[in-house]
Parts: structure tokens; sequence; C-alpha cells
């Protein structure tokens, strides 16, 4: 059945379990031609494991995965059409690049002329030509995730899996290697699923991003989506650093917000359709950036006197903790700011900025 | 200013050492008298079998020989008697490297596969296989002769080299699958996977990307199995026959014979010969092994 020929991908009612526990439940998932896909979570929420069962390397309990419209679910790893690429590298230490790069097609009986050629290319594209005889042993950290990248790319497969590929180096490379990861997929236009745990590469390497926690997936949506209009509570406080401020509170029916030493009308706030509220106990979300302060706050529908706590100075910006009737109020400011700690200070924010969340079911309203 | 003289004058440079400290004579000094313990018997061996028997019986055991003689060792490994063949110890050498080839190589081929099987394959009930597996290496020895013996002779084995060569693969099985097991384990599964997407299966990834990677374990496992082989005594008297005793049975029987005098010179060199072996593996593994960890210290 390919009633979606668009979808690259597709993942019906997987589920995995390890023994009475598990870690993936009934998951569904339609990956796109081209799409670049990040699944984004914190440890032990089955990204990694999700990659792996559409890599073929674990054993599905139950559901199907399709790859280009063909049921793969019981196909081996090396059948289904896919690159992967690890956080260890995972290069083959006695064998030089080229022989890493080759050892796949070869295991294809690729022929030869065929073989020199597509490592010929895939060095070109990656900048590995001088490298391909050395050992793994002889690469830098970098280096040997571009000849992973390229072990990846010499298959010629539709569709790339990235196991936390950046994870691994340290925060310049990463940036500089994440720009390729990029580049690389605007020029191949191939699929790509790419599990992390790091919101930066997720917000800017993808198309969509899956935001999963205990199996599920929380959110599907596109990186602004997930950040301006989080589904919940879980995906509001994930994205986003530093994270965003939470006050408890009530929400009566003429949109009067009360609790937590605030009170405001949230008049003018994005409601979801058909989440109407009635009197109801809520979590109301600001993100830092969100929040102005000194003069910019002097424009803003709610408005408040507030102590600064403390400084933490990032260069091109700063971070304020300041506090107003014992509640936190974290915001960001000009990396030149003169403030300091104690500091009397007034900020303000607006309502269509927030975020509003059901207190039971943690829903966005 | 006397706080800024004494700022300049203070201690500089790294702190001097002294050599002859109590902590240093203790050390030492227990290290060499150590060392003298486990090597005078050495020289005592090695001083005997290149002295003549005349020289011998004037009881200086520590005292260099007068006169080097290597007669003695000419006729422990030619000449020397036990029972009816005058062949010295030269029989049971052969014998004894004709049963050690064989049964190193078996069992280290079939244990690596089965380490690689339970640690990267792991099956339904590997877990429990491998317990039982293990647990054969904590039953005494002797339970198992007699069964053992019963089950050669079912097989026709009974009696000859191979049927030793079986029994020290069999018997070696627990503690070189154990070997080879936590090796593998502790070769990242990533490294696997990859291997896996690229196409490669079972016996692929064994020969292709394991054992390349496993020098350094097969080395150590030769030294246990040929060190344990070669030493073996009670295998080689209960499964062979005279004419296939290994050199250990042999040695004993030169040096145990009851009649004529004791030469303990023949004796000496025997049992230096016999020791030859593993001495030499040792030697030589021991390079290999520094060189095979630092050929397999690729981590990422």
């Amino acid at each position: 059945m390919s009633n979606n020929m668009q979808s690259s991908i597709s993942i019906r009612d997987l589920k995995l379990s390890f023994g009475s526990f598990d870690v993936l439940k009934n998951l569904n998932l339609e990956i796109g031609k081209g799409e670049f896909l990040v699944l984004l979570g914190s440890s032990g929420c089955g990204k990694s494991t999700l990659l792996n069962c559409i890599a073929g390397l674990l054993d599905v309990t139950d559901g199907q995965i399709f790859i280009n419209g063909k049921n793969v679910t019981w196909e081996e790893p090396s059948d289904r059409g896919i690159g992967m690429v690890f956080q260890s590298y995972a290069l083959y230490p006695q064998m030089t690049v080229k022989g890493n790069l080759a050892f796949g097609l070869k295991n294809a009986k690729v022929p030869k002329a065929e073989i020199e050629k597509r490592i010929a290319r895939t060095a070109e594209v990656l900048q590995i030509e001088s490298l391909l005889t050395r050992k793994p042993a002889a690469l830098s950290g970098g280096q040997r995730q571009r000849v992973a990248i390229g072990r990846a790319l010499v298959r010629h497969v539709d569709v790339f899996l990235f196991d936390e590929p950046l994870s691994n180096l340290d925060a310049k490379l990463r940036a500089d290697l994440r720009v390729e990861i990029k580049r690389l997929h605007h020029q191949l236009k191939n699929t790509m699923i790419y599990v992390t745990h790091d919101q930066v590469e997720a917000m800017t390497l993808a198309d969509r991003i899956a935001i999963m926690k205990g199996g599920v997936v929380m959110q599907l949506d596109s990186p602004s989506i997930i950040y301006n209009r989080p589904a919940n509570k879980y995906v509001a406080d994930f994205i986003g650093s530093p994270a965003m401020n939470f006050y408890q509170g009530t929400l009566d029916k003429d949109n009067n917000f009360r609790g937590d030493g605030l009170s405001l009308s949230v008049t003018g706030y994005p409601f979801e359709e058909g989440r109407v509220a009635q009197n109801q106990q809520v979590w109301l979300g600001i993100r830092p950036e969100h929040i102005r302060s000194a003069d910019a706050a002097q424009q803003c529908a709610v408005q408040m006197g507030a102590i600064v706590e403390l400084v933490e100075p990032m260069g091109s910006d700063t971070q304020i903790w300041s506090v107003v009737d014992k509640q936190n109020y974290r915001f960001r400011v000009d990396g030149q700011t003169e403030m300091t700690e104690g500091d009397s200070i007034r900020i303000g924010f607006d309502p269509e900025n927030l975020s509003l969340f059901d207190r039971d079911s943690e829903l966005r309203l | 200013m006397t706080d800024e003289t004494n700022l300049v004058d203070g201690p500089r440079g790294p702190k001097p050492k002294r050599a002859f400290t109590r902590r240093n004579i203790f050390v030492y000094g227990t290290l060499l008298l150590f060392a003298v313990y486990y090597l005078l018997p050495l020289w005592v061996m090695v001083v005997t079998s290149l002295k003549g028997m005349p020289e011998i019986r004037m009881g200086n055991i520590f005292s260099p020989p007068v006169e080097v003689t290597f007669q003695p060792w000419v006729k422990a490994w030619s000449e020397a008697c036990t029972g009816i063949n005058c062949d010295g110890l030269s029989r049971g050498f052969w014998n004894s490297i004709k049963i050690l080839i064989p049964s190193t190589i078996v069992s280290i081929l079939i244990a690596s596969i089965n380490g690689y099987a339970l640690s990267k394959w792991r099956f339904k009930g590997s877990e429990t296989f491998f317990a039982i597996l293990v647990l054969g290496a904590f039953i005494p020895y002797q339970i198992m002769i007699y069964p053992i013996v019963i089950l050669l002779r079912e097989a026709g084995l009974y009696g000859s080299l191979w049927g030793l060569v079986l029994v020290h693969t069999i018997f070696g099985m627990p503690i070189m699958t154990l070997l080879f097991r936590n090796y593998f384990t502790g070769i990242p599964d990533e490294l696997f996977k990859a291997a896996r997407v690229d196409g490669a299966g079972f016996w692929g990834i064994f020969i292709k990307i394991m054992l390349p990677m496993s020098l350094p374990i097969i080395v150590v496992a030769m030294i246990l199995q040929i060190t344990g082989i070669w030493n073996d005594f009670l295998f080689g008297v209960i499964y062979t026959k005279p004419d296939l005793y290994p050199m250990t049975v042999q040695l004993n029987n030169i040096v145990n014979s009851v009649q004529g005098v004791k030469e303990y010179n023949v004796n000496m060199a025997a049992t230096l010969l016999t020791g030859l072996v593993p001495l030499v593996i040792y030697f030589i593994s021991g390079k290999l092994f520094v060189r095979g960890i630092a050929a397999g210290a690729v981590k990422g």
C-alpha cells in the first residue's frame, strides 16, 4: 500500500519493547522525500532506538516500516537503501580511509572501476582527498566524522541516518560541521533523519522536528512552530535556552490571569481552536526574549518593577535573573548592558507572546 | 626587606630527590630479595647442568662450573632412557609439538567465534549458554577424567594424539571463550552496526572487522594455551600411551627412573629443555603483545 507516493519513509504503529518495558509506543511518522527530520529529546526518550529500528539494527516488536514505498520491516540493514553515521564515527580502525569507504561497496559487489569513481567523487565533495591513504587513528575528530559521512555518501542511498553525529566534537568543530551537513543536504536533497539532544542542531538543521519523550512523539512541526507555539509544556520547557519562565495561576472567563504575583489580562492571546478558558488552572509561559526591560518596558501591556539578582554575561548578550514578588524572571538583554546585581529595574511583556497550558493535561490553550 | 630576600633565595625549580631514603631502601631491598629468591633455583639448575658428575659430587651447588661440559644436555635430549626407549627427551618434544599446534589453533579458532557470537549476536538464551560454559571452568578436572576415558574409547580416540588434542580443546574452551567474549564486548557496538549497514554478514564482520582488531587478545590466548597445554601432565599421562607421551611425562620418567645413579646434571638439563618452550613463547609474544596493544589503540 503506497497511499502517499511523496513520502520517503513511513512508520506505522511501530512498537518496540524490551521485556515489559515499552521503548516505542505505537509510533506513526511520515517523512517526505528530501526532508530533513530531526528527532529531538533527552536521553532515554527512544530517539536513537527509533533510528536503529529504521536502520534495521533492532527488530521491532510490532508495526511496519516503509522506505520508498517498500515494506522493509524484515529487511537487512544493507538492503534498506540507507546510510548511517554514528556518534563514535565507527570507522574500521585497521582499514585506510579508502578502505573504509570501499567496504560497503565491495560487500555489494560493485565493480572496481565504479568503486574508484565513487570514492573519488565522495572525497571531492567532503574534501578528504588528501586523507584517503591514512588510517582513522591518524585523523582528527572532525576528519573522522567527515569520513564517516563519506561512508554513507559513497553508497548512493536515498536515506541518511545520523545518530548524534556531532556530539563527540568540540563546540567550534560542531558548528562548522553542522553548517556542512546543512550544505550537503541542500546539495544532495536526500532524505535525512538526524538524532540529537542538542536543540541548536535541531533548530538550525531541521525542516521538521519531532520532539520525543517516553517513546512518544510530543510534537512534530517546523522549528519555528515548535518554538513559537509549543504544543505542550514539556516541549515549551525543552526548547529554548535559557528556558521559558513559567507561572501558575487561574484564568477566568474574561481572560484574566491571576497567580504567582501576576494579575493581567491575556486578551489578544492567540488561543488554539476550540480551547476556551473557563476558570481554568493554567501555566503561563514567557520566553526570556519576550521580556523587555528599561525603556522598551514602557510600551508593554504588562509592566512591573524587578530587582536584578544575577547577571550572566555571554558576550553577544547578557542573561538577567530578576525577581518580582519572590518569582524569578529570566530574560536577555544586549551584551553591553550596564545592569548590575541589586539594581531596581522595570520589566514588561505583551500577552500575544505568551504561552498558556492547561495545568492538568499540560496542553497548549 | 627580609621578606623580599626570602622570596628571591627561596626554593626554585624541581625539588631535589635523594636516592637513599628509607622508602627507597625498603622498596628496592624487597624487590632485590625476591628477585634473588626466584632466580637462585634457576642459577643452581643452569650451573649444575653444565658440570660433570664428579664436580657435582663435591657439593658446591652454587659455584659456577670449573669445567664446562654440554654432555648432560646432549644426553638429556637424545640418549636418556625411559623404559625401553633410549632416545631422550626428543621424542617427547615432538609429541608435545604435535599435540600443541592443533590444540592451540583449534581452541582459539572456536573460542573466538564463540566469543564473537556471544557478544555481538546475542540470541535468546545466549546468556544462559555462556553461564553454563563458564561454569565449566570451575569444575575440577578430576571429576571428568573417567567419563572422558569412556567417551574417547567410544569415539575410538583413546590413546591417540587426536584424542588428547580434543581434550585440550574442550578444556580450554570456557576460559578462552570468556576471554574473547569480554574482548569483543569491549569493541564498540557502533562499529559492528556500521559493518551491518555496509552489508557485511556474520562471517564477513568476524573475518574482516573483528579478527584484524583482535591481535592482542589472540596473543594472550596463545600464551595461555601454549603454556597450559605444554605444561600439562595429567591429561598426557592418562589419555595417551608411552609412545605418544608428551615432553612433561617423559621428563618425569627420566628424572624419576629408579635404576642406576641419579644424574643430576642430566636431570637439570632435561628440566631446562622442557621449560624452554614456554619461556621462548613469553619472550617472543611479550614483544608482540605490546605491539598488539598499540595497534589496537584506535579509539574515537
